[in-house]
């Protein structure tokens, strides 16, 4: 129902009693500002966690190898364990459903040579869902597909820093390089969300590899992406499994964690969220600490305005005002400065948010602080019910003061 | 138009009441202009409060233009007193940040009125009581007798059946007195009853009837010399 006189009245009741209108929007406003600029902060806290393992996929899981520190079954401790095809063949048929992608990568140092320039760099070899779990982007060409692993193709594709060092500017596509005295055509440049040292890095065909350095088998690691249908426990409780059957298929104790291990993201996943959860749940807490401080100083206020408008109150009912109208008067009036007054710390929160945004990003580990549409309209329906619990109770009270007592009042 | 019957009302004080009025009986016809006379404490400003509706009577008989009064809710007490009754206080009970236009539009606010309609009436209301002037301006600024013409321009712009005034000369000086006594019996000549509670004597005297109260209860009623003066020619 749209009263314009009724609008008129309340917006010269505020008009005419600034001060206390001002004070009254304030605490609502102060108390909105708080939580918005906490809110703010933490979700930005959240987003550096989350783009903290933004490098690599979030369901990614590592098979590592080192020497054995427990002896098992007659075999010695420090004795090497080295990983080969049948393991990455055996994860790969043992736990189908349970994949999303796979790799191997086998580590080496290679020296890349074009023209006259040439220098050191690191090489993985891999598959080609490989590009998944490292969350490569291609930026020219493509990167290693399966016709390279089955051909065993010397080919290769480097990092968009490589590029830089050995081309400059000009075109590194089909062009051939001498990789440790063999020539390799290059595929493919990438670039890498994980820094520098990522984009120093060349990819080959972990078969070619095999190949080329020692004719063998080996591979130094097993990279996974877990089926991301999987639950976080689900995840972890696979990694375990994985954990122990290659350990018992490779003759190490159980328990041995330097020999074999799976480093599982999932763990860290789920560290964080934990984390997340309570440092979101302490928000919560304090955040609706600060608004419920902010409805009670502007019940506080209006029970004082109520009090000082008592004997106006006592006028307009010997005028001829019904209860029901004054108490909607102050109640749409408390509504009006408490909705507008907490707009006004929701929008300077949100601004301040902005503004101060980038440069926390270095120094306090807090990226893009922001408040979600959700909050927001959470918000808007606190302060309009405490809008309405602040002006009704005390409103109701003096409207029902009989008009001779209320026009004693002074 | 009022008439009340062996009216009883007491207040709690504490675990003890007291009682103010005590059986009162007055019949007020219209177009009478009264005064109630009586010290501090005979229970002349209850009477006007109970007549007003803005207090509850606890036993006798209250009509108000024939209705009888019970049970009032505060809805239904104030539709009445916006439909027949107009007030002047002692203290103006003007509202602060509203211009004198403003507050003598305000009952008809309350009445339904629409803003240009009300406007309007409320500043020829304001012209009748001298203040065409000063109708933008805030009761601060204006004199005591001013503020008093704009409440009892207030009082009459709903045209109620009755107009009660208490103390409305206490707050001012003796001239401006004699000038809001004229302008309510201007308006009692134009056929409106008006009932005016007074502790002076000469405020008393210019109305036409005067009802003496004391401890509660009403010990003379009689109409004043200059009636009966005009009565008997």
């Amino acid at each position: 129902m749209f009263d314009l006189d009724r609008w008129r009245e309340i917006f010269q009741s505020i008009n005419k009693n600034r001060l206390r209108s001002v004070m009254s929007g304030f605490t609502v406003a102060f108390a909105i500002l708080l939580f918005t600029l906490l809110f703010g902060i933490v979700s930005g806290l959240s987003n550096t966690f989350k783009s903290a393992f933004n490098d690599d996929a979030q369901n990614a899981m590592f098979v590592r190898v080192w020497k054995t520190s427990k002896p098992y079954k007659g075999l010695q401790t420090g004795r090497r364990v080295q990983l080969r095809n049948k393991e990455y063949n055996f994860v790969k048929e043992e736990y189908a459903n349970k994949i999303q992608y796979q790799s191997a990568r086998i580590y080496k140092n290679v020296a890349i040579k074009y023209k006259s320039k040439a220098d050191n760099y690191r090489l993985r070899a891999v598959h080609p869902d490989h590009q998944f779990l490292e969350k490569t982007i291609i930026d020219e060409g493509r990167y290693i597909n399966e016709r390279d692993i089955r051909e065993k193709s010397k080919v290769i594709v480097i990092g968009r820093l490589i590029k830089k060092d050995l081309f400059g500017e000009k075109n590194a596509m089909n062009k051939r390089v001498n990789v440790n005295g063999s020539s390799f055509l290059i595929v493919g440049v990438f670039s890498d969300e994980g820094g520098d040292n990522e984009e120093r890095q060349a990819y080959m065909p972990v078969s070619t590899a095999q190949m080329m350095y020692g004719n063998n088998d080996y591979i130094s690691q097993i990279n996974l992406g877990y089926n991301p249908d999987l639950s976080l426990d689900a995840a972890i409780a696979f990694g375990n499994k994985m954990e122990r059957d290659l350990r018992k298929k490779m003759n190490i104790h159980p328990d041995d964690q330097s020999a074999l291990s799976v480093r599982n993201m999932a763990e860290a996943n789920k560290g964080v969220g934990m984390f997340m959860g309570a440092l979101y749940a302490i928000v919560i807490l304090v955040g609706s600490g600060t608004l419920i401080a902010g409805i009670i100083g502007i019940s506080n206020i209006m029970i004082f305005v109520i009090k000082e408008r008592t004997k106006e109150f006592g006028i307009r009912k010997a005028l001829g005002a019904k209860p029901s109208s004054i108490v909607g008067m102050v109640v749409q009036e408390s509504v009006l400065i408490t909705t507008i007054a907490g707009y006004s710390g929701l929008s300077l929160g949100t601004y301040i948010l902005a503004l101060i945004g980038d440069s926390l990003e270095k120094d306090y580990f807090i990226k893009d602080p922001s408040v979600s549409p959700g909050i927001v309209i959470g918000a808007t329906i606190v302060l309009v019910l405490s809008g309405l619990i602040a002006g009704y109770v005390p409103a109701k009270r003096a409207a029902n003061i009989k008009p001779i007592v209320a026009l004693r009042a002074d | 138009m009022i008439r009340i019957e062996k009216l009883h009302k007491s207040y709690p004080m504490g675990k003890d009441s007291l009682h103010v009025l005590k059986g009162i009986n007055l019949h007020i016809k219209e177009g009478e202009f009264v005064s109630i006379m009586g010290s501090s404490g005979s229970g002349k400003s209850t009477l006007l409060n109970i007549v007003g509706l803005l207090d509850e009577h606890d036993e006798g008989n209250y009509f108000l233009n024939g209705q009888l009064i019970k049970n009032l809710n505060e809805k239904k007490a104030a539709l009445l007193r916006n439909k027949f009754l107009g007030f002047v206080f002692q203290s103006f009970n003007l509202i602060s940040y509203k211009t004198a236009l403003e507050n003598v539009a305000l009952p008809l606010y309350y009445k339904g009125m629409n803003r240009k309609e009300r406007l309007k009436v409320a500043l020829d209301y304001l012209d009748k009581v001298g203040l065409k002037d000063w109708a933008n301006h805030l009761p601060n600024e204006l004199s005591g007798g001013q503020k008093q013409r704009v409440a009892i321009a207030r009082a009459l712009v709903t045209k109620p059946k009755v107009v009660l005034a208490d103390e409305p000369t206490g707050a001012l000086d003796s001239i401006t007195s004699d000038s809001v006594m004229d302008l309510l019996k201007d308006i009692n000549n134009e056929g409106m009853t008006v009932f005016v509670i007074t502790h002076e004597e000469e405020v008393a005297a210019q109305t036409k009837r005067i009802v003496r109260l004391k401890d509660g209860l009403i010990i003379s009623d009689e109409l004043t010399k200059a009636v009966k003066a005009a009565k008997a020619v």
